[in-house]
């Protein structure tokens, strides 16, 4: 310590009076700090184990006696300028702590308490006819397949064209009206895109109308501008000198666009698709809307209520039945389906942008 | 498509496929125009018949006023509680990504935040109210314990847990990923040279993004919070599962009397309504879409404005 800690400037330095100041102030060693949150853990652990606090209370005060520790530590050694760097860098850990936490319970409630509920009979049964114990999640699977495969089939080829359309051709008034309104759409509700889609579709089929189509119209209207933003960024990725070279060929714009600039921008624009459609998947309230809910299986979905596994979570949750025990499990068993299916496509997207997606620098 | 050489015009020849082909995708931009005012339409459409209903009519208020008041209080409550709990840990969480963590880990640690805004809003909701929400009680019953005198813990305390604050917890950690997405991206494009001038003068790391970071990323830190304030007023089906409505207007966040939000409200109503009261639920619909518009465009404007004098783009 006493090499890190030395004040004494070097005789050399008595020579010039002038500077007088020193040139390097003292610091702690780096294992300081370590010895700090060793010594809070034992108190923490100690707290825990032989005076009986909670575990929270034991962690949370531990957690802050290595600040208060630190920061005075530091404040009398090294000044109040470095004590404060370590406040902010312990604040700025904490948050990042405070922010995974949720995380981390969140997945494991859903793991530990769906678990128990999956197995054959429960993907493949729905939930026609069940009072109490057994059911499934089958009608909402294919309600949710349905649904999110007719929202993707409206939502790709427009965002696609969208997103074409203000990279390569827009530019005045129109563009900009057009990305101002992508931004709206982006901070649409999703309940009041279900509104949307009641409102629109009452007018054809009068009051009350249900069906899993207009649930793919609301969907849509979520989708659509993460569809075009994400074009957008990608196309806007692609180098000039591709289209340039493309033209000087004599190769007409169209035929640039879709065999030069989509081809490179095609693996950053389907991770874009794969995630809107994981955004969209797991919406309930537009859902609970137009879709309604139901207890049988429908494939059709231009006629009648149809079951989507976000609102199946929602009903077994509201409605659980009696005794409750059965109809809660059913809806974490379908929470953690539906967690799985997100964090798959997720990961899908991830693999596809890392794989494919030419270098970049950055 | 043959090319014929035109003498002495330099514009190019017009083929059938280019026209065909811009005509497509203008119109798919057109869809977007139509789509939008198509919702703010069919909304007014819809809604308007609330905005006359008889007094009798609307289902515990006197008139829709009296009705949407309560509403619109609630879910300012619950996105402005959620706002001051997600602003400090986003902004922290994202200097942490972009600044202190190791620089081989940063992109693993912001993709697992990322993650957080993956998880579909209704299993925030049942982790709120199955894991989340007992565990508060006991804070609840201290707070109501100890800090009474204080409104916003005036108590008496939930037994359930299932308050405003639970829900401005639960909403908090939804928008945590959209803020400090944001944040980290502002943070990130902090010109090195900034930093490195601040260091180089003796700065500490703190003193550093005090005076490099904070500055040039202020404006991305103030929109990123009113996209989060969109998202958290919008919120539905989190803030239906958890919180126990009663309709009332207060500034007690810890008892079991709490104002409902618009967007939990018809999310309750709306699978059972019929009437007069679909249209009162969309006119409340409508409401809140001109509030989450006017929020995000405050937002969107202050980001514009940044883009023209940083020189990021």
């Amino acid at each position: 310590m006493s090499s890190t800690l030395a004040t004494q400037p070097p005789p050399g330095e008595q020579a010039t009076p002038k500077f007088t100041a020193r040139l390097h102030s003292p610091q702690l060693p780096r294992w300081v700090p370590w010895a700090l949150l060793a010594g809070s853990v034992a108190v923490g652990l100690a707290l825990h184990f032989m005076v009986g606090w909670g575990r929270a209370l034991a962690i949370v005060v531990a957690w802050l006696g290595y600040m208060g520790l630190l920061v005075t530590v530091s404040g009398r050694v090294e000044g109040r300028r470095k004590a404060k760097d370590r406040l902010a860098t312990w604040l700025v850990t904490t948050a990042f702590v405070l922010a995974l936490l949720p995380l981390g319970s969140l997945l494991w409630q859903v793991v530990s308490n769906g678990l128990p509920a999956i197995n054959a009979g429960f993907l493949n049964s729905s939930m026609r006819n069940v009072v109490g114990e057994g059911g499934g999640i089958f009608h909402a699977l294919w309600g949710t397949l349905i649904v999110t495969a007719l929202a993707a089939l409206m939502s790709i080829p427009i965002g696609l064209a969208t997103g074409i359309y203000l990279v390569e051709y827009g530019n005045g008034r129109m563009a900009r009206w057009i990305t101002f309104l992508v931004d709206v759409m982006t901070g649409i509700p999703s309940i009041v895109a279900g509104l949307f889609a009641y409102a629109l579709f009452v007018i054809f089929f009068g009051e009350g109308v249900r069906m899993g189509f207009g649930g793919a119209v609301a969907l849509s209207v979520l989708m659509i501008p993460l569809v075009v933003r994400s074009t957008e960024e990608m196309l806007k990725l692609v180098p000039n000198e591709l289209r340039e070279a493309s033209y000087a060929l004599g190769v007409p714009k169209w035929r640039t666009i879709i065999k030069v600039v989509l081809p490179t921008a095609i693996a950053g624009i389907i991770t874009g698709i794969t995630i809107a459609i994981a955004r969209v998947i797991g919406e309930t309230a537009p859902l609970l809307i137009i879709c309604g809910s139901t207890d049988s299986v429908n494939f059709n979905p231009f006629d009648g209520r149809m079951m989507t596994l976000p609102v199946f979570i929602y009903s077994q949750y509201k409605n659980p039945g009696v005794p409750p025990e059965f109809g809660i499990e059913r809806a974490w068993g379908a929470a953690l389906v539906l967690t799985v299916i997100v964090m798959t496509l997720n990961l899908v997207a991830r693999l596809i942008s890392y794989y494919f997606s030419p270098k970049t620098k950055a | 498509m043959t090319s014929h050489a035109v003498e002495g015009t330099p514009r190019p020849p017009r083929r059938l496929g280019d026209r065909v082909f811009s005509s497509l995708v203008t119109a798919a931009g057109v869809v977007i125009l139509i789509t939008l005012a198509g919702v703010a339409l069919f909304l007014t459409y819809e809604g308007l018949p609330a905005l006359t209903a008889q007094a009798a009519e609307i289902p515990g208020a006197d008139s829709f006023r009296a009705y949407a008041w309560p509403l619109v209080y609630g879910t300012l409550l619950a996105a402005v509680l959620a706002l001051l709990l997600a602003v400090p840990v986003s902004i922290g969480v994202a200097l942490f990504i972009s600044h202190f963590a190791p620089r081989r880990l940063a992109s693993t640690l912001g993709y697992l935040v990322d993650l957080l805004a993956a998880v579909p809003s209704i299993i925030y909701g049942l982790w709120g109210i199955f894991f989340l929400a007992p565990r508060m009680v006991p804070l609840y019953e201290w707070l109501a314990g100890h800090l009474s005198w204080i409104p916003f813990f005036a108590g008496p305390a939930s037994t359930t847990g299932r308050t405003i604050f639970t829900v401005g917890i639960v909403l908090g950690v939804m928008v945590l990923p959209i803020m400090t997405s944001i944040c980290r991206e502002i943070f990130l494009q902090t010109p090195r040279l900034h930093e490195e001038a601040a260091l180089a003068l003796g700065a500490t790391r703190w003193e550093m993004i005090r005076m490099a970071v904070f500055p040039y990323g202020r404006s991305g830190i103030v929109s990123g919070a009113m996209l989060a304030l969109g998202r958290a007023l919008g919120e539905t089906i989190a803030v239906a599962t958890v919180l126990s409505v009663s309709g009332v207007v207060s500034l007690n966040l810890i008892s079991n009397t709490n104002p409902g939000t618009i967007a939990a409200n018809i999310a309750l109503k709306f699978p059972e309504a019929s009437g007069i009261e679909v249209n009162i639920l969309i006119a409340t619909g409508l409401v809140l879409f001109v509030i989450t518009f006017l929020v995000n465009f405050l937002a969107r404007a202050i980001v514009g404005r940044r883009a023209e004098f940083s020189g990021a783009n």
